[in-house]
């Protein structure tokens, strides 16, 4: 067994780079090539990190706290053991994220959206339709749909369903409960807000 | 050789040995007593479920009664096993529902569950009285409903720390009126809220009720109403710790004092800290306290946790600070597992007073101390040193400075004789997680001393490949090596491929492994799965003394798996890679 050690310690004697010898500068230095430990490389088709559909995670990629460069599952701490604290410090910094959920007929999941990532109706037309791959529009008197097939309903606080855009976007984030994406032929019986 | 006892004999003597190490010793003695223990091994555990697949373990055990399976590889918790790897636990209920109509328990660990699965188990298995799902994923109430609504004779239904999409609040009271059994609930993961009605109703017809672990959104004003139908509860786990005012107070405090079993506590999310007193009159009482959410200062942390004399476990927040652990090592004397969590884990300099010297404390206050799981942002080689001499029976050593690289705060120089000290004078440690400045150095230490270690967890540490040489030419114990980001590559693996064999995995991701070695490796090795997990594209045009992103190796008596999806590789069989054959 002795011999055996000896023998593949041999092995790393010889070489060059593998001897004993203490080095005191830091790992990383003198002929080691770099590791790489950040999250994004280019190639990659979706890191986990990314590629989760939970919203704590959007968040999380979002208000990352500045000047630290985080590395994937470091420091080793569970991802909901992150986003409880995270959570909190938010909505204590910034008020809480306003979460709806979002479903389209037709399609068999729903999503989860936090109204507070956007500033307009446009930003959120946007994002919904990368999000749904579809094309909305919002309704207009004159215009109706513009030709697209979907329209955007939301149920208010009073369980109302109402035609989005009606009223300003500041009000719209603060009595929107849910969102719904409906074929355009079905909205047209709903009525614009107060 | 001629049996000298008769079967039944050798069955008696084998029904008193519970673990399986036991077990799976006296399996191997000979053939006789092989298939003697087969036959009436009961309890089953499988720590990787690629080492067999479900029809062996079906031809080999016959009577199963409690099976218990574990998946994905540790390092998975931190988001670094790419989703879809595999784990699914779907292919063992198909086949176990076919053999062991009797299951009585089921215990996962991160493994993907489906709701399709969940509902063979409970349409599959009519006996079944323990389901235990930690760590894993993939479900949703639709699933939990179905067991509920069907699973007549369980106990116990513990989520622990799963991930669920949840579909609906109503799931719970798919439980049917008849149905009185439990004995234990464990529902802390869940995010949203359940309905409370049919929770009440729940615990009110479960006399035997022991656990029962509240998720955040159970409002604070509604524990006394449970309590009050469940005095008999040994663990409890309240939602959100928070209410306006304080009306709720003297009916959950009277509540709390009703509770003369009680010996766990744990919850307490949106702590308020006027709330925590009412948990006084139970505190003496307490084994175990896990404050991890309660997001509150030091004071009001160290004054319940003064009262807790009797406490063995305690997990919290590093809001304890030092002088918060400075209470718990005067108070808390029979304390055995201590686990402190970063509040602010990102922030380079969170400003909180929590140091090294809140350990030594405990570690000099604590005399039954013997697992430990500590984050921090500064150490140094002193204070190990001190930890490892006041605890020399420390078996679990878990330290995570925050700053990888981070060197002894005082000297600037390697934690390694620090860490060194550790597995010197503690020698019964089993495990160990290292962080810090380290060196190769370190790793001689540990090869030298760590004769009993089972299982260690190493990240950006190291020089080269006589570290790693180190660790799997010198650890006897070793079963479980998981690696990122260190300068290891292919000399010591292959130098010590044979050792491989003896363990369960190993896992190295970010090191210096590259696909020709893994490929070799993985040919020399017909026992071992060698797994490269790799998102990048084009894999087939990168060259073989590339390293790889992952590498998972395991040994294994199926060969290759057919689950694997197109970033997993098993390297190295049938003299040529082997890619998804799906």
């Amino acid at each position: 067994m002795d011999q055996i050690k000896r023998n593949t310690l041999n092995l790393f004697e010889d070489n060059d780079h593998l001897t004993t010898e203490l080095r005191l500068g830091l790992p990383g230095s003198d002929d080691q090539p770099e590791i790489k430990t950040t999250s994004l490389s280019s190639n990659k088709r979706s890191s986990s990190e990314m590629g989760s559909s939970s919203c704590m995670d959007e968040n999380e990629s979002t208000f990352s706290p500045p000047a630290k460069e985080q590395i994937v599952g470091w420091p080793p701490v569970r991802s909901y053991r992150k986003n409880i604290l995270q959570v909190k410090k938010m909505e204590s910094d910034t008020g809480s994220g306003i979460y709806v959920k979002v479903s389209m007929d037709g399609a068999p999941y729903l999503r989860k959206l936090d109204l507070k990532m956007y500033t307009s109706y446009e930003e959120l037309m946007k994002g919904l339709q990368d999000m749904f791959k579809c094309l909305i529009g919002l309704y207009s008197e004159r215009e109706g749909y513009n030709g697209s097939h979907h329209a955007l309903t939301y149920e208010d606080k009073e369980g109302d369903w109402m035609l989005v855009g009606d009223v300003p976007w500041e009000m719209f984030i603060s009595t929107c409960k849910r969102l719904r994406i409906m074929k355009s032929c079905e909205a047209r019986g709903l009525g614009g807000s107060l | 050789m001629t049996q000298s006892f008769p079967e039944e004999v050798l069955e008696h003597v084998f029904s008193f040995l519970t673990s399986h190490t036991d077990r799976n010793a006296v399996s191997l003695v000979s053939k006789s007593w092989y298939d003697t223990e087969r036959w009436c091994r009961d309890h089953v555990f499988i720590g990787n479920c690629y080492a067999v697949n479900p029809r062996v373990l079906t031809r080999r055990f016959k009577e199963v009664k409690a099976v218990e399976l574990k998946g994905k590889p540790h390092f998975a918790d931190f988001n670094l096993v790419p989703e879809g790897w595999g784990g699914c636990v779907d292919p063992w209920i198909v086949e176990m529902g076919r053999v062991y109509s009797g299951l009585e328990e089921i215990r996962l660990k991160r493994m993907e569950v489906t709701d399709e699965g969940l509902e063979m188990v409970a349409k599959g298995f009519g006996k079944l009285k323990v389901l235990v799902l930690a760590s894993c994923d993939g479900f949703s109430t639709d699933g939990l409903a179905a067991v509920a609504a069907n699973c007549r004779n369980l106990r116990v239904l513990d989520l622990r720390e799963c991930e669920v999409e949840e579909l609906s609040c109503h799931w719970l009271s798919h439980f049917p009126d008849s149905f009185t059994l439990l004995e234990s609930l464990n529902i802390a993961c869940l995010s949203s809220e359940v309905s409370f009605s049919a929770l009440e109703r729940l615990v009110s017809r479960s006399p035997n009720l022991k656990t029962l672990k509240l998720n955040r959104t159970v409002p604070l004003e509604k524990l006394s109403t449970l309590l009050q139908r469940a005095p008999q509860l040994v663990e409890f786990g309240t939602g959100a710790y928070s209410a306006e005012g304080l009306d709720a107070y003297s009916s959950l405090a009277e509540a709390f004092s009703g509770c003369k079993k009680l010996k766990s506590l744990s919850g307490f999310w949106d702590v308020i800290p006027a709330y925590l007193p009412a948990v006084y009159s139970v505190c003496s009482q307490l084994t175990s306290l896990n404050l991890s959410y309660a997001t509150t200062q030091s004071p009001d942390l160290s004054k319940i946790i003064s009262h807790c004399h009797n406490l063995q476990r305690l997990v919290v927040l590093d809001y304890i600070e030092d002088t918060g652990l400075e209470t718990v090592a005067t108070s808390c004397k029979d304390l055995k597992e201590l686990v402190v969590f970063p509040s602010d884990p990102y922030v380079a300099d969170a400003n909180v007073p929590l140091t090294e010297q809140g350990l030594v404390s405990v570690s000099q206050g604590c005399t039954k101390l013997h697992s430990v799981l500590y984050f921090c942002r500064q150490m140094s080689n002193s204070a190990l040193v001190s930890i490892s001499k006041n605890r020399p029976n420390i078996t679990c050593f878990r330290l995570c400075i925050l700053e990888p690289r981070s060197p002894d705060y005082l000297t600037l120089e390697p934690l390694d004789t620090g860490f060194g000290s550790i597995v010197e004078n503690c020698k019964q440690l089993t495990r160990l997680s290292m962080s810090g400045l380290l060196t190769d150095r370190v790793f001689e230490y540990i090869g030298k001393h760590a004769k009993k270690l089972d299982m260690l967890s190493i990240a950006f540490a190291g020089d080269t490949d006589l570290g790693l040489h180190y660790i799997l030419s010198g650890c006897d114990s070793l079963r479980k090596l998981e690696i990122r980001d260190c300068p290891f590559g292919d000399k010591a693996l292959l130098a010590n491929a044979s050792k491989l064999e003896t363990m369960r995995s190993l896992w190295m991701s970010s090191c210096f492994v590259s696909f020709g070695a893994c490929k070799l490796l993985g040919q020399k090795m017909p026992r071992l799965n060698v797994e490269v997990i790799d998102e990048r594209e084009n894999l087939n045009s990168i060259p073989e003394n590339v390293p790889v992103e992952k590498v998972y190796i395991y040994r294994t008596v199926c060969g290759q798996r057919f689950d694997m999806p197109d970033f997993v590789r098993i390297m190295g069989k049938d003299k040529a890679d082997v890619y998804n054959l799906s």
